[in-house]
């Protein structure tokens, strides 16, 4: 009789062992093996475990890449501009459905229909829409936009979208006079405009899902808090900004770790619709794993990029997890 | 599914368990008793589309009128020169379950990435029995060649170094272009049409590999056969003088592509040309079979010339059959390869793929004229390996050349370009 003679800790042990031990072998045993890979010799196809000299050459090797350099700049560019965009569309979607009197079940479903479709067919609708030949950039001809545009001298207008490959707001001249050396970086900090469009595609996607974390929490404002702001004088626009939003603020955190992480693992989406883009505009570290280890067979250095995406989700994660737990004990 | 926790919890716990693994272990087991109770032979490659699927179909149904009791398992995966297959293929080689017989290319694709682990076999026999040491030409043997012992059957020839014109544009134009053409020449020509309103040189490189095929084009040209065979064993630098000026010479060439080529793939490309928006495209002769789909008739409707200054030279982009070590199904898979050296067999394929035949004995009167052009400069001149698809350099460098391509073509920056170029390839062990 295991229930009788142990104690309810040694049970709840038990209870846990297996999904430990599972835990421990797929998520953190696999997660040492890359980091070992990682420090390794191995870039062929016939394996070589033996420790490269210097140990850290590989992740030398890496971030001297004009490549990944080019990586770490659109993860961090494509973050701000997808949790910009997702948070902006969703809590107005939300607001708008919390306001509306009908229609409001059935916008809430078209708003939130996105989310259920794979990353994949969206990057691939994306990827024809925003095609230079084919895209949206019909539409300006069809409308005569670009007759009047011609007109007034300022030519027809005809982004490149995702084969744009300038970047603009370039800070290279303002980090090579702040950090010694910077004037060394082999690709422009700044906003690949081929990325915007890729943001745009995202941002459709999730800000449903944003917009019904949202409207959860809409839900939870009771009615007595904007009638007693109404009964203050507060107009509408300012028992949102002063009052609403502010009380949303834990939905918000909640949101942006979790779009956060959307964005620093993105994969799919990007490699459906524009793949590494000219000048690897739109490239991210998922793809240079992808590449690295599967078509150049440099298993160490696609092992150390991921390595690098690891620590850059426990740079956003682990501050939040620890916050949860404080705040349950 | 109940699961009762406290008293009888271990043995409740441990039974779905044991049941999912007894399932997993039953059909491993089904499936592997199913491949073996009749004979199959599984054929890995990256021919899906139009003409490729057909090309591969005619060898697929030699074997089947040879040995109509064996299954052919066609595994082949989408994606231009291998890019989705190759991850597929590697995966299961390290893992441990080869296909019987997969596609490559020759030299060092197939050298240090299959042969020097140990993942393919010798297959110096079945050249005895057929004779084909005397019907490929010894350059293409030695770059299936390790030790003395061939490891893949030669399937099809294409030429990289090809360029490409809208003939009845050019005449429009007033231009002539004749048997021969350097690269002043092409600038002049280009310069003209410009002028004259029309976009000189077509480009699709959404898959950067096509763009990288106009760069080693252009390398052939200028630095010539022997320097660029140099560049791979080490006695060219990639910061030598003459390299340097090829690097000029291909970022000339890209002022004067169409301005959507990074949205365009390189067949997408080959319709601009035909439709006549752009006029030239140095492009390897896969090109060819995009006009023969469209019915265009050879020397009329379209012209070519060897890419400037690379005359005498065969830039070799050509795909063989491999055989696994270990193959679970080695007898039927030789017979496979067999079947794929054959002359007729070779005909045939390259007939639908729009290439030569690996042997030199095909019969020419099947082959169009700009494939007995093919021919003759296959026969006469230099041939030297490809970078872009393989043969040449490790997968690494491979790599390395697309990455340093993709940040060119937009950057423009030559001196980091020979430099990457070197410091890659000194990484990659070339010439050591």
């Amino acid at each position: 009789m295991i229930g009788r003679t142990l104690g309810p800790r040694k049970q709840g042990l038990l209870l846990l062992l297996p999904s430990l031990v599972l835990t421990g072998i797929f998520v953190y045993g696999f997660v040492g093996t890359s980091f070992f890979f990682s420090l390794t010799n191995w870039r062929t196809l016939a394996v070589d475990l033996s420790l490269r000299e210097p140990l850290w050459q590989t992740y030398a090797d890496m971030l001297r890449m004009p490549r990944f350099q080019a990586d770490l700049r659109n993860t961090f560019v494509f973050t701000v501009l997808f949790i910009g965009f997702s948070i902006g569309l969703g809590l107005t979607l939300a607001i708008l459905l919390d306001r509306a009197i009908r229609g409001r079940g059935f916008f809430r479903s078209v708003f939130l229909f996105p989310y259920a479709l794979s990353f994949i067919v969206t990057g691939v609708v994306w990827r024809w829409i925003f095609n230079p030949e084919t895209g949206i950039n019909l539409f300006f001809e069809i409308l005569g936009i670009n007759r009047v545009l011609t007109t007034v001298g300022i030519g027809p207008l005809a982004p490149g979208w995702t084969t744009d490959p300038s970047v603009v707001l370039s800070v290279n001249q303002a980090l090579a006079a702040v950090i010694p050396g910077g004037n060394t970086f082999q690709v422009e900090w700044g906003v690949p405009v081929a990325l915007i469009p890729v943001a745009i595609a995202a941002t459709w996607q999730l800000s449903g899902f944003v917009m019904a974390m949202y409207l959860g929490g809409l839900s939870g404002i009771g009615q007595a808090v904007r009638d007693a702001a109404r009964i203050d004088g507060a107009s509408e626009f300012r028992l949102y900004r002063s009052i609403i939003i502010p009380m949303l603020w834990p939905i918000t955190i909640a949101t942006a770790i979790i779009l956060l992480h959307v964005s620093l693992k993105i994969f799919d989406l990007v490699f459906a619709m524009s793949g590494v883009g000219p000048g690897f505009a739109t490239d991210v570290p998922a793809i240079f794993v992808f590449e690295m280890m599967f078509k150049a067979a440099r298993y160490n250095l696609g092992a150390a990029a991921s390595m690098v995406m690891l620590v850059l989700s426990c740079l956003i994660i682990v501050p939040y997890l620890i916050r949860l737990v404080r705040k349950g004990e | 599914m109940a699961i009762a926790f406290g008293n009888s919890m271990n043995s409740t716990c441990a039974a779905p368990l044991w049941a999912l693994i007894a399932f997993v272990v039953a059909s491993c087991g089904a499936g592997s008793q199913n491949q073996s109770s009749e004979s199959t032979v599984e054929v890995f490659s990256w021919w899906t589309s139009g003409s490729e699927a057909a090309a591969l179909e005619t060898v697929f149904s030699a074997y089947r009128r040879t040995f109509p009791e064996t299954a052919v398992i066609n595994a082949s995966i989408a994606g231009g020169g291998g890019s989705a297959a190759r991850p597929v293929l590697q995966t299961r080689l390290v893992g441990g379950n080869p296909p019987d017989t997969w596609q490559t290319h020759p030299g060092t694709e197939v050298l240090e990435q299959y042969v020097a682990p140990g993942f393919a076999a010798p297959l110096t026999d079945l050249y005895e029995e057929e004779g084909w040491f005397e019907v490929f030409p010894d350059a293409l043997l030695n770059m299936v060649r390790a030790q003395g012992e061939p490891y893949l059957v030669i399937l099809n020839l294409h030429r990289s170094n090809t360029l490409w014109y809208n003939k009845p544009l050019l005449q429009q134009h007033g231009i002539e272009i004749g048997t021969a053409l350097t690269h002043e020449a092409l600038f002049a020509i280009a310069d003209d049409l410009q002028r004259q309103g029309v976009t000189p040189l077509c480009m699709g490189d959404s898959g950067i590999w096509a763009t990288g095929i106009m760069f080693e084009n252009t390398l052939v040209g200028v630095i010539g056969a022997e320097r660029y065979l140099g560049l791979w064993d080490g006695s060219t630098q990639f910061t030598d003088a003459d390299v340097r000026q090829a690097i000029a010479t291909y970022a000339r060439l890209l002022d004067y592509l169409n301005k959507d080529h990074a949205a365009l793939s390189w067949d997408q490309a080959v319709d601009k040309l035909i439709q006549g928006s752009c006029a030239m495209y140095s492009m390897g002769d896969w090109v060819y079979g995009e006009f023969v789909q469209a019915n265009l008739e050879d020397d009329v409707d379209f012209g070519w010339v060897a890419h400037p200054g690379s005359e005498g030279t065969y830039l070799l982009v050509s795909d063989g059959f491999t055989l696994a070590r270990g193959a679970p199904n080695p007898k039927e898979t030789r017979e496979m390869l067999r079947i794929m050296g054959q002359r007729v067999v070779q005909e045939d394929f390259n007939l639908q793929k729009g290439a030569i035949c690996a042997r030199t004995d095909c019969d020419r009167t099947r082959f169009g004229p700009y494939l007995n052009w093919a021919m003759d400069t296959y026969a006469s001149g230099v041939l030297v390996p490809t970078v872009i698809h393989g043969s040449a350099a490790p997968a690494a460098f491979q790599q390395a050349l697309n990455d340093a391509l993709t940040s060119f073509v937009v950057r423009r920056d030559e001196n980091a370009f020979a430099r990457t170029l070197a410091r890659e390839a000194a990484m990659a062990g070339i010439g050591d």
